[in-house]
């Protein structure tokens, strides 16, 4: 995502991104980022809840707004309850592919070691 | 405040991340906004693997499923009319049940068309995008930055649009 801000900002368009990985977005350079504690899947929000959408999408307007240099990130204090359940029920239902297979190529490693 | 960006992934994969060497890109691009939010026109950009079904195919998750190091680079393009039962999801790295019953945890049309009509944005686009956000391993958005990137952001031009919010999932 952060080349695709770019991209987009080098063509003449603002922009901002709003991320739960706000360390990785800054690493990487984007010009403005609003990071929050989501889980992934979740970016602005529950299902559902309106409100708290609104509210999300407005502090990074605010951000859009007020940035003054490259790289802006703020963090916001929003909370998801149910850390332990939603740590878990993020994943998708099996593995991704790509996570199967390091999965299984470091459990071969171990019982090769 | 800050918040921990790696506070949802299993150990391994937030030590891979915390280490992970990353040249940032320098200098950055910089826009700023020239006029004021209510008078800018918006679009939406997500990487959730949305598409509309019936209309468009969904990313292509059997290459990846055949290739696990490989990805689907391109794009979907969504109208600011899209309904809910019209949007699919094609990503296999998330779970999709709660975008099955909401786009906007994701991509914020419906959102964005209540801002519209309060006046609070100017305007909403005719098209949004979404990407899948899988883009192979090791990553490589090589496509994205030189192909995809830039052919989107020259059809947002087209629609005048001054601001894009980018959410990745």
């Amino acid at each position: 995502m952060p080349v695709l801000a770019r991209v987009i900002e080098a063509a003449g368009i603002s922009t901002v991104v709003v991320t739960m990985m706000p360390d990785l977005a800054e690493r990487i350079g984007v010009p403005r980022t609003v990071g929050l504690e989501f889980p992934f899947g979740h970016t602005l929000g529950h299902a559902g809840d309106r409100e708290e959408q609104t509210e999300v999408i407005r502090d990074a307007l605010r951000v859009l707004r007020d940035a003054r240099q490259p790289n802006a990130v703020e963090h916001l204090p929003y909370e998801w309850p149910d850390f332990e359940r939603w740590k878990r029920e993020w994943h998708p239902s099996e593995p991704a592919p790509i996570i199967a297979f390091l999965i299984e190529q470091r459990r071969r490693a171990r019982a090769g070691g | 405040m800050a918040i921990d960006s790696y506070k949802w992934l299993p150990g391994s994969f937030a030590n891979y991340y915390r280490t992970l060497s990353l040249q940032k890109a320098e200098p950055l691009p910089w826009t700023p906004l020239t006029k004021p939010i209510e008078e800018c026109c918006f679009s939406l950009v997500t990487t959730a693997g949305l598409y509309v079904k019936g209309k468009q195919p969904p990313f292509d998750l059997d290459g990846e499923r055949r290739n696990p190091f490989w990805s689907d680079p391109t794009y979907r393009t969504i109208p600011r009319d899209v309904k809910q039962e019209e949007i699919g999801i094609a990503h296999l790295h998330i779970n999709n049940a709660d975008l099955e019953a909401d786009v906007n945890i994701a991509l914020p049309v419906h959102r964005f068309l209540e801002l519209e009509a309060a006046g609070e944005i100017g305007s909403l686009a005719p098209t949004h995008y979404s990407f899948m956000g899988y883009q192979a391993f090791p990553p490589n958005t090589d496509e994205w930055e030189n192909h995809y990137g830039p052919e989107m952001a020259a059809h947002m031009k087209e629609e005048g649009v001054d601001a894009a919010l980018l959410t990745p999932v």
